[in-house]
């Protein structure tokens, strides 16, 4: 089964971030870069189904040049090849944009002979929070879609890779998808292709290994430039919260305090009986 | 919240391996109401001690940090948190051989055990290491790994426990103010502190508080990229944070250090990735510390490879992850020692940066010594904060060395080697004259100095033999046979010798003479016209400086001292003038001087001026105001290179006159433009004279250099009763120089030292004077008439006898030397005749 | 006007989040560039109140009710076989068709509310904002980054899909209206059903060391002095039935297994209460401990991070406090 991970370059933030100069972004200076840790788990599942069912795993972008960085930190881990739409301004783009300039590059990779059984995303990106990108993506496809995902397994019988380059009807065969619903874990069974929106929390996503990092180094990645944003970003600028002060409650100094704090335990309900 | 005390004895900025140190050794020296400030929390407030790989190799070329190194060892050892492993330097390169082959030496140098040793030998303790990929290591097994967080917390909670000290955590300066160039206040997120003593300790924040009271601390916060892999069944196991030796991959400028079931790599071969202070990120705002900055896998990929290469056993394993990585903030100097003692900028500023984990112990203690009695007892003036000259202190200056220096982290770097970046800030008048002469020019001070002239390619022929060529590379990089040539024209004609580098300035005043009696050894209250050469000493006795000083006028004194330490002279004068009635004033940028010496040099400027220029009637000693053309010239008949001759002084933009004047009417006398590599080395070696930084340290007195006069004089200097006492005493060592015998290797290649190299007996024993030191070469160069290759070093007193047969280690292979002087008598024309060079 | 997505518990009642969304919507004027028409896209007549509810599934009295303390005029009751199971493209389109082709639609930003409002947005050809906190002339307040930052924005088009971040805002409740309840004959397609929810499974499930699903995690560092000095630690996690998580330095010693590691090259945990027992507060560690709902430091120094970010604290020795804590509970049991 092929897999397709679209994730996404994000300042790797830890709490208090500052603006930059226009008022519209954080300021990244002295900040890193990731994937969301959505993202992170679903590249964590594409690499367990891939190698579930002898199939292949391809990370795609649109961001910046340095996004391939994020695409080698996906192969570093397993994936197997990278695509690098390149936006040199991904905030420009709107969600519907980024929907629209990842179902293309599907189509063109599926004329180009590269097609994917299964495309997964984030539930959101960490940055920008849209919720909305894969679901997009999906009815661009024209494929179903779940979100809040956090396994998947494959069906028994898998007709892995059992592809139609042209475009018609075709099955790659079925997954078994577990979600975070709100009475409990909610269990879907689909056809493929699909587009499944991960969750984190599901998987443990993989550190890479130094063998895996030096295999990243010379992945094969694959270009695209990306087009003029049709909808556009609807931004006008970013805010900052007020900063919050410590708010700590000192229930007192050494072991005469320890009453105080089972009486904590015992509000929030941990204590055993 | 908590505030901070409204007065302070002194405030200390950071709470890292060096702020604890200092503040343990400042009580322990009996300091009382110190307040420690930390703008992070206890115990690690997000510094570069918190993410230091924490291990200590204390082989290093440079004394003053393997002194240092040795010390925190020990300080580490007694606070219980160090942790020995040994450790392997590895070459996989002849190249590096070489190097370690020099390492062994500084080894020897400073008394750390040390040996060479087979890849096998390394593969035995190693044995995940592949012995195919190295070619041979040095094993220290001293080295070790602290903790040095550990050893903070200690320190400065024995301070608090002696009631002497208060932390403030979670405290930011905010402000800093001065009076009168005078630290009187220190603001904070939690309140002011009224103080005349603030002692920066923090890092690679260290200039942005510094500039808060218009100071210069010139570090550049730059990356060093570590990463840490696991879990490692191999290391696994084996129990505790460390049981196998660290490997140093001197080659890829990569280490390989075990921590528990992990295994760290740090690297310093990556491209140079420096930041500002101000961009650091706050603590709220960093992912990790603020000092741990986001990784750059690029960066890092080809180190990932090497060390895959040399450990591949336990890197290609795939179950061995990557778990941490970081780009970790460390500080960088432009010249690269650390940054101590009190501003030259601003007085009650004192500074204590750029110092690595394995110096901190040993720096907290010595700035400590410093701030209490001015004497640390290891020699730090190479670190001195008053060492730079203002355009070292500018942020492009900063930035440019720095980039350059961070590859020789683990680089190869000859002694001689000169900085590429940041050239041609300092030119003298001349300067275009002596590049068409084919100048090579040396950098000092930011001076663009001519070390040989191309254009004297020719004498090298004209003397054969007699210039000592060196077919070696190591030993004839960066130097060239035409000093020697230089130093046998100068010799026998005469020589022209560009001198502007000098850093001069004038005491004046009504007080003046008090001012310069009281710091100088030698009488200064000589006859207007004197030029007076006299040592600098500290209250031990020690060597502040060596520098001459002309008496210009009964209110006046004009002293003069070498480009590299010149700026530390200024402060040590500065500081030390009565509050009335004595004044300095910098003239660096008003005189040029350029020297004038050899047999024809009385001639050359008996033909220019009108002046008796006679050795009655200039006599050696004095200077006086000549007429030289239309050029008012302030000439001194003094000389470093051991022969007639002057230095003359004419205002700056009057030098290049001077020097047209004087290199047209030299011409029928065979006048050659002549380099520093004469005058700095060549010239002094074959007349014994001793050089600051080399042969004069504040460890070693008068006495022992060799250097005392018979009477003292009576007037009070600073270190007089340490000197009165020291002639009374026998010395522990004595400054001797020796002769190479034979220069023929194994190999049959004529080899010749360039200092820093072990001396020890005939038998191959080492040999240890009176105050622990063994014996090392502290200067080293060409005697070119007298045909020897001279070298300088301390012996212990029994072996300091004339004629006594030693050995020389260079590269690991022993040579014969002669002792050949013991005291300060010239092997050189030892009677002056040269100098005097009466028709 | 403004519809609102309200999803009811198995008890059939209104939940927080929609509660939170109701009132959202309620105390904020439609800021659609025309104030928003009134004509209906489905079959439903045109509303007269400003805020109108959604429904899916049963509908209680008591949720009526309760919608109308909370100022929903007119409730869109949606049922049908084929949405009894959860399938959100039948669920979208259901809203899509009674939702009117000007204003607001709106849900709270649970999963659910995320999902249903995106298929929503794109059935309807609209745009969405998700997490939104506020909404004012300007435009929309939304959090981005996590929360650290909130992004202003202006829709276009004449109807706005929103999501309402969690507690952006607290539940009030109104002069209380009775509620008209418009139910509707629905059709569902086919194709909108291939993602429906086969079965839900209620949590049970336990990771391995129960680290990441512990309600109370009690945090050890270098502060317990030793390989040995968890007895206390690990006593209370007893009491606790919780599970013991530790800081790098710890297991980089080799005093507990890398399992037990909690921060940034650990496990992020997000328990019911995490009690940082002699741990500074390095910003690895904290990292790790961002999801904890209440933190609880035990340490010697006032100043240190985990005490200055944490709920409560204890300043003291922690085996002291404890060791005094286990026999506080020991002695409260009886």
């Amino acid at each position: 089964m092929n897999v397709l991970v679209c994730i996404k370059r994000i300042p790797d933030i830890a709490g208090a971030v500052t603006l930059d100069g226009t008022g519209t972004g954080i300021d990244e200076s002295g900040l890193g870069h990731a994937m969301s840790s959505h993202e992170e788990c679903a590249v964590e599942i594409a690499i367990q189904t891939a190698a579930a069912t002898g199939g292949t795993v391809t990370v795609l972008t649109v961001g910046p040049a340095e996004a391939v960085e994020q695409l080698r930190a996906a192969v570093a881990v397993g994936a197997n090849d990278g695509i690098l739409v390149e936006a040199a301004a991904p905030s420009v783009f709107g969600p519907e944009d980024i929907a629209q300039v990842i179902g293309d590059v599907v189509r063109d990779r599926a004329e180009a002979g590269q097609t994917f059984d299964l495309v997964l995303t984030g539930d959101d990106a960490a940055d920008t929070g849209d919720f909305q990108v894969g679901i997009r993506l999906a009815y661009d496809l024209g494929y179903p879609v779940l979100t809040n995902i956090q396994t998947i397994t494959v069906a028994d019988g898998d007709n892995s890779s059992g592809t139609d380059p042209g475009g018609g009807e075709r099955s790659s065969g079925s997954i078994e998808a577990r979600g975070i619903g709100p009475d409990g874990t909610e269990i879907f069974a689909l056809d493929l292709p699909a587009v499944i929106a991960v969750h984190e929390g599901g998987v443990d996503p993989r550190y890479p290994s130094i063998t895996g990092r030096m295999k990243a180094k010379k992945a094969a990645i694959v270009e695209y430039d990306a087009p003029e944003p049709g909808t556009g970003n609807p931004r006008i600028r970013l805010e900052l919260p007020e900063v919050k002060a410590s708010s700590v409650t000192i229930l007192g100094e050494g072991p005469e305090a320890a009453p105080a704090l089972v009486d904590v335990l015992e509000e929030i309900g941990v204590i055993r009986p | 919240m908590a505030s901070v005390p409204a007065q302070a004895s002194v405030v200390v900025v950071g709470a890292g391996i060096v702020g604890n140190s200092l503040v343990h050794h400042l009580a322990e020296l009996g300091w009382t109401d110190i307040v420690q400030v930390d703008k992070g929390p206890l115990p690690n407030p997000g510094g570069s001690t918190g993410h230091a790989s924490n291990f200590i190799f204390p082989v290093d070329h440079s004394r003053e940090i393997a002194d240092l190194t040795l010390d925190s060892m020990r300080q580490y050892k007694e606070l219980g948190v160090f942790t020995e492993s040994g450790g392997f330097e590895v070459a996989r390169t002849e190249e590096r051989m070489e190097e370690l082959r020099r390492r062994m030496a500084s080894a020897r140098a400073w008394g750390i055990e040390s040996s060479l040793v087979s890849p096998a030998e390394v593969a035995e303790k190693v044995p995940f290491l592949d012995p195919e990929v190295i070619i041979g290591a040095l094993w220290t097994p001293t080295v070790g790994v602290v903790d040095s967080v550990r050893a903070g917390t200690m320190m400065r909670e024995s301070a608090e426990a002696k009631g002497a000290l208060t932390v403030s955590p979670n405290t930011e300066v905010t402000g800093i103010d001065v009076d009168h160039g005078q630290v009187v206040r220190v603001h904070t997120t939690k309140g002011e502190i009224a103080t005349n003593r603030i002692l920066i300790a923090c890092g690679v924040w260290s200039p942005r508080i510094a500039a808060m009271a218009g100071a210069a601390i010139p570090l550049t916060p730059a990356v060093h990229q570590m990463i840490s892999v696991g879990p490692v069944p191999q290391l696994a196991a084996r129990p505790g944070e460390i049981s196998f030796p660290i490997v140093r991959d001197m080659d890829t400028f990569c280490y390989e250090r075990q921590h528990g079931s992990d295994m760290e790599i740090g690297s310093y071969a990556h491209r140079p990735i420096l930041h500002d202070p101000d961009e650091i990120p706050s603590i709220e705002a960093a992912k990790l510390s603020p000092t741990e900055m986001p990784f750059t896998d690029e960066d890092f990929d080809p180190q990932l490879e090497q060390a895959v290469e040399l450990m591949p056993e336990v890197l290609s394993n795939p179950d061995v992850e990557i778990r941490y990585a970081i780009n970790g903030l460390l500080s960088l100097t432009p010249d690269g020692p650390p940054i101590l003692g009190e501003s030259p900028q601003v007085a009650g500023l004192w500074s204590a940066a750029a110092v690595w984990v394995k110096e901190g112990p040993g720096v907290g203690r010595a700035v400590a010594e410093w701030m209490t009695n001015g004497l640390p007892e290891i020699d730090v003036q190479g670190a001195d904060i008053a060492r730079f000259h203002a355009h070292q202190r500018t942020r492009a200056h900063v930035r440019a060395r720095t980039s350059e220096a961070f590859n020789k982290t683990y680089g190869i770097v000859h002694p001689s080697e000169q900085w590429s970046s940041d050239r041609d800030v300092r030119r003298s008048p001349m300067w275009q004259r002596e590049a068409e002469l084919g100048a090579v020019f040396f950098e000092a001070g930011g001076w663009e100095r001519p070390q040989w002239y191309e254009s004297n390619a020719g004498l090298v022929e004209e003397f054969g033999d007699a210039v000592m060529d060196r077919s070696a590379e190591w030993d004839s990089r960066w130097w060239s046979p035409i000093i020697n040539a230089e130093h046998l024209a100068l010799r026998q004609r005469a020589g022209l010798v560009d001198l502007s580098s000098f850093v001069i300035f004038d005491v004046f005043g009504p007080a003046a003479l008090d001012a310069v009696q009281a710091i100088a050894l030698a009488q200064m209250d000589v006859a207007i016209g004197r030029v007076v050469y006299t040592p600098i000493l500290d209250e031990r006795g020690g060597f502040r400086s060596d520098l001459t000083i002309m008496r210009l006028d009964h209110d006046r004194f004009r002293v003069v001292t070498g480009a590299a330490h010149g700026m530390v002279d200024v402060k040590w004068f500065a500081d030390r003038l009565p509050d009335t009635g004595a004044q300095i004033a910098d003239l660096t940028s008003s005189w040029t001087t350029i020297g004038l010496w050899g047999p024809r040099a009385r001639d050359i400027l008996g033909e220019l001026t009108s002046a008796d220029v006679s050795h009655e009637g200039f006599k050696f000693g004095t200077a006086r105001t000549i007429e030289i053309g239309s050029l008012e010239v302030l000439a001194s008949r003094i000389s470093y290179v051991g022969d007639l001759g002057w230095e003359l002084y004419v205002p700056m933009e009057s030098g290049l006159r001077l020097w047209d004047v004087l290199f047209e009417a030299g011409q029928d006398h065979g006048l050659i433009p002549v380099g520093l590599g004469v005058y700095s080395t060549t010239g002094r070696i074959e007349k014994g004279y001793r050089a600051f930084g080399a042969e004069l340290d504040s460890e070693r007195t008068v006495v022992e250099v060799g250097m005392s006069r018979p009477k003292v004089k009576a007037q009070d200097f600073i270190g007089r009763a340490a000197h009165l006492r020291h002639r009374e005493e026998e010395p522990k060592t004595v400054l001797c120089s020796l002769t190479v015998d034979d220069h023929t290797s194994a190999s049959g290649e004529r080899r010749y030292m360039l200092g820093g190299e072990p001396i020890v007996a005939a038998s191959g024993e080492p040999l240890v004077d009176g105050h622990g030191r063994h014996a090392y070469v502290t200067s080293a160069g060409s005697a070119p008439s007298l045909g020897k290759h001279v070298l300088m070093a301390f012996l212990p007193p029994a072996e300091a006898v004339l004629g006594n047969r030693l050995q020389v280690v260079y590269m690991e292979e022993f040579f014969p030397v002669t002792v050949a002087s013991i005291d300060s008598t010239p092997l050189f024309d030892p009677d002056n005749e040269c100098i005097r060079r009466q028709p | 006007m403004t519809h609102v997505f309200v999803e009811t518990d198995a008890a059939g009642k209104v939940t927080l989040t929609s509660a939170e969304a109701v009132t959202f919507a309620r105390t904020h004027p439609n800021l659609l560039p025309d104030g928003g028409s009134a004509t209906p896209r489905g079959v439903a007549e045109p509303p007269s109140g400003s805020t109108e509810g959604v429904v899916i599934g049963p509908l209680s009295d008591s949720a009526v009710a309760e919608l109308g303390r909370l100022g929903v005029s007119v409730i869109h009751h949606l049922e049908h076989p084929d949405l009894e199971a959860y399938s959100a493209p039948a669920w979208a389109q259901a809203i899509v068709d009674i939702t009117p082709e000007s204003g607001m639609l709106l849900a709270s930003g649970t999963p659910r509310g995320m999902e249903l409002m995106a298929h929503a947005a794109v059935r309807a050809g609209a745009r969405m904002a998700a997490n939104v906190i506020a909404c004012d002339e300007e435009g929309l307040l939304r959090q981005v980054h996590g929360g650290t930052a909130f992004e202003r924005l202006r829709l276009d088009g004449d109807l706005h899909v929103l999501t309402i971040a969690g507690h952006a805002c607290t539940p009030e409740e109104t002069t209380p209206i009775d509620p008209e309840v418009y139910d509707y004959d629905l059709t569902v397609a086919e194709a909108d059903l291939a993602t429906r929810v086969q079965r839900t499974e209620v949590e049970a499930a336990d990771d391995a060391s129960g680290l990441t699903s512990a309600r109370a995690v009690v945090g050890a560092g270098r502060g317990v002095g030793s390989e040995n000095g968890f007895s206390e630690a690990l006593d209370l996690v007893d009491h606790l039935g919780g599970a013991l998580g530790v800081s790098r330095v710890v297991t980089g010693l080799g005093w507990r297994p890398h399992a037990e590691q909690v921060g940034q090259t650990g496990s992020r945990i997000s328990p019911d209460v995490y009690i940082a027992c002699g741990i500074s507060g390095a910003i690895q560690h904290m990292a790790g401990i961002e999801g904890a709902k209440t933190l609880v430091a035990i340490n010697t120094d006032e100043e240190s991070t985990m005490v200055q970010r944490a709920d409560y604290a204890i300043i003291g020795d922690l085996h002291e406090v404890v060791g005094a804590v286990n026999e506080e509970i020991v002695r409260r049991r009886g």
